[in-house]
């Protein structure tokens, strides 16, 4: 069934969009002040409508397992960015305590299950995430993101692939960016679309404009109501590019300059800005962004506020029953 | 109490666990329908009993196998995955080393990973792809638990303990004991705590520490240097993490002199980690240099005399704890 993007639906995909791009936005200007925010920063700049799209087709019970690119993913499922804001700068406020900062973000309670930097594992852990969904038979689905770079990993075909030969509800959501790193698409992936090799697992392998936010909510909404329904696995292709390089502080020497530009154009919340203001829904858009910006100030400050935690907390949450305290 | 073999025991624990527990499933490569039939094999029949949803064999995939006891734990689910022989968990290692063991912590102690993994080890004249002992890689990871039982009861209650463990634990399971080693089990629902050594025989003059199938090497020796008049006390150590320094380091204290024993290589073996704990706490009161008896830096040969060269035999630790006595 087709859904219906009603006028309370399209303004939240658009102020998701213009939330996560605020919040990288300040990512990117506070990683540039040495010592602010420690470690490297990726963030998911020029991916905002796969983040909101995929997201907000998700309903209350489905899981998230999520990978370097997280904070979108995050936000649209409504983590608070302020908990969010001071992991990333690993204070003891933080959503999980500054154990994490940006790369390892899990909100458990709001169903971010996971999130996993090794290249290529979410699969994994989304495929295990769906089994016990339909291990307790819920009506639930967990989605995966990854990249096209992480489709080189055998861990995806694994988990393709038991994830069909079971029948899993899990959407394996790639957000083709174009790049692995600094190698771009033609040199990390032999075919144009990777979700040309779904049909390999016997599961629909659909490919949308990922700079479409519409397009992006429309289908995984689509394949996500086919996972809960019993029909299995799907995989969900998102052309998009990565605008920002791997870390803030990749300047990308190796990105053509003009390609960029090219990809510039089509920015999805300019896209989205256009299509809802032609069709006269929306006056103004400084009211969004406006809104947007006050959350992230208020998230910073928050963040700056808390301090960070002693370092002898380091010695906690290994383990639920620590060792020498068993039976 | 009811006699039975390692086997046996371990498939006792599982058909428990599966009963008390509906978050329990059991998946693995032919843990259902199997290759062998052996009434000996800790998953003969549980799929007949408890059906495919609860029993599921998996395609042969390591890396989803622990991806799926990760993925299914971290939801509240308890996986008791099988890794069909020791060197095949490097390719699981990912799932277990990155994930399990660490994504709890990075989470700031939001999620955690109830999941179990059987490893089946031993030599089996199957070459060094099929024989390799690893647990000292498992060891050196912080977040996870590894347990080595010796004997059918302590499969039974380790194995049990480790399944309603709320962290990661990895037990390894020495086929050959699945139906060489027979013993008393006792009935029902009796935890073995993880983290508590076994004395497996008191003795006054060397302490010798060891785990898994070598306990019954350990205790071959020790006969035959009791009728030498030489007293071997052997501590089985059940689990190597949480390891149980407090009955290594009184049974040292009592000895003064302190043996180790393993399967494994001798390199960054266990023992070197035993010796280590040892010397740390107990270096004025030992009589004599800690010993090491171990496999020889080698991966495990194929050909039967070659095989037999590589594990430790009684002999070689008889010899050693004489040395020992002799020259203190």
């Amino acid at each position: 069934m087709q859904p219906q993007l009603d006028r309370h639906l399209r303004f939240t995909l658009l102020s998701d969009m213009v939330l996560i791009r605020a919040f990288e936005d300040r990512i990117s200007e506070l990683s540039r002040e040495r010592g602010r925010l420690p470690g490297m920063q990726i963030t998911c700049h020029g991916q905002e409508a796969i983040a909101a799209g995929v997201v907000r087709a998700m309903i209350e019970q489905d899981v998230i397992v999520t990978n370097h690119r997280s904070h979108g993913h995050m936000l649209a499922r409504g983590v608070d960015p302020k908990t969010l804001m001071a992991e990333i700068m690993g204070k003891r406020d933080g959503l999980n305590r500054g154990k994490s900062g940006t790369l390892h973000l899990a909100d458990p309670g709001r169903n971010v299950l996971m999130t996993s930097t090794v290249v290529g594992a979410a699969p994994l852990l989304g495929m295990g995430a769906a089994f016990a969904q339909n291990y307790r038979q819920e009506q639930a689905a967990t989605c995966v993101f990854f990249g096209d770079g992480a489709a080189a990993e055998g861990s995806v075909h694994e988990a393709m692939n038991m994830a069909a030969v079971w029948k899993l509800p899990v959407l394996f959501v790639c957000e083709s960016n174009r790049w692995a790193g600094a190698q771009g698409h033609d040199e990390h992936c032999p075919i144009e679309r990777v979700a040309d090799r779904a049909p390999g697992y016997a599961m629909p392998g659909v490919v949308v404009d990922g700079n479409d936010v519409e397009a992006v909510y429309i289908a995984a909404h689509r394949l996500l109501e086919a996972c809960r329904a019993g029909k299995g696995p799907a995989f969900l292709e998102c052309l998009t590019y990565r605008m920002h390089g791997h870390g803030e502080m990749d300047v990308q020497h190796y990105v053509d300059k003009d390609e960029l530009a090219a990809w510039d154009k089509r920015d999805p919340i300019e896209l989205y800005i256009e299509v809802l203001q032609t069709e006269g829904l929306l006056d103004s858009r400084d009211a969004v962004e406006q809104q947007a910006v006050q959350t992230v100030d208020a998230a910073v400050a928050f963040a700056d506020a808390s301090p960070y935690p002693p370092p002898e907390e380091a010695l906690e949450h290994i383990y639920v029953q620590p060792i020498g305290q068993e039976g | 109490m009811t006699v039975k073999s390692v086997g046996q025991a371990i498939a006792e624990a599982l058909s428990l666990a599966l009963e008390m527990d509906e978050g329990v499933f059991l998946a693995g490569e032919g843990i259902g329908t199997s290759i062998n039939i052996n009434p000996h094999l800790p998953t003969h029949q549980l799929l007949e009993r408890f059906g495919a949803r609860r029993v599921r064999d998996t395609p042969v995939s390591e890396a989803a196998i622990a991806g799926l006891a990760v993925g299914a734990s971290c939801m509240g689910l308890k996986p008791v995955v099988e890794i069909m022989y020791f060197p095949f968990f490097t390719l699981a290692s990912d799932m277990i080393i990155n994930h399990a063991a660490k994504l709890r912590y990075l989470s700031g102690g939001l999620s955690s990973f109830p999941l179990t993994v059987r490893i089946k080890s031993g030599l089996f004249s199957a070459g060094c792809q099929h024989s390799h002992y690893l647990e000292s890689w498992l060891t050196h990871v912080p977040g996870l638990k590894v347990v080595y039982p010796s004997n059918p009861a302590d499969a039974k209650g380790l194995l049990l303990s480790a399944v309603f463990d709320p962290d990661p634990v990895v037990i390894i399971e020495e086929m050959p004991l699945y139906w060489s080693i027979h013993d008393e089990v006792p009935e029902g629902d009796v935890r073995v705590p993880l983290g508590q050594a076994r004395l497996a025989r008191q003795g006054r003059d060397v302490t010798l520490v060891t785990y898994g199938g070598a306990v019954h090497v350990a205790l071959q020796a020790a006969d035959v240097l009791a009728e030498e008049g030489i007293a071997l006390e052997v501590i089985d150590l059940r689990s190597l993490l949480p390891l149980d320094t407090a009955t290594v380091l009184a049974s040292v204290r009592k000895t003064g002199r302190f043996v180790t024993l393993h399967d494994a290589t001798r390199f960054c073996g266990f023992g070197a980690e035993l010796v280590a704990t040892v010397a740390e706490a107990c270096h004025g009161e030992l009589k004599a240099p800690p010993r090491r008896v171990a496999a020889p830096d080698i991966p495990v040969p194929f050909t039967p005399p070659q095989e037999d060269f590589y594990r430790p035999s009684a002999e070689t630790v008889a010899a050693t704890v004489r040395e020992l006595v002799r020259t203190s």
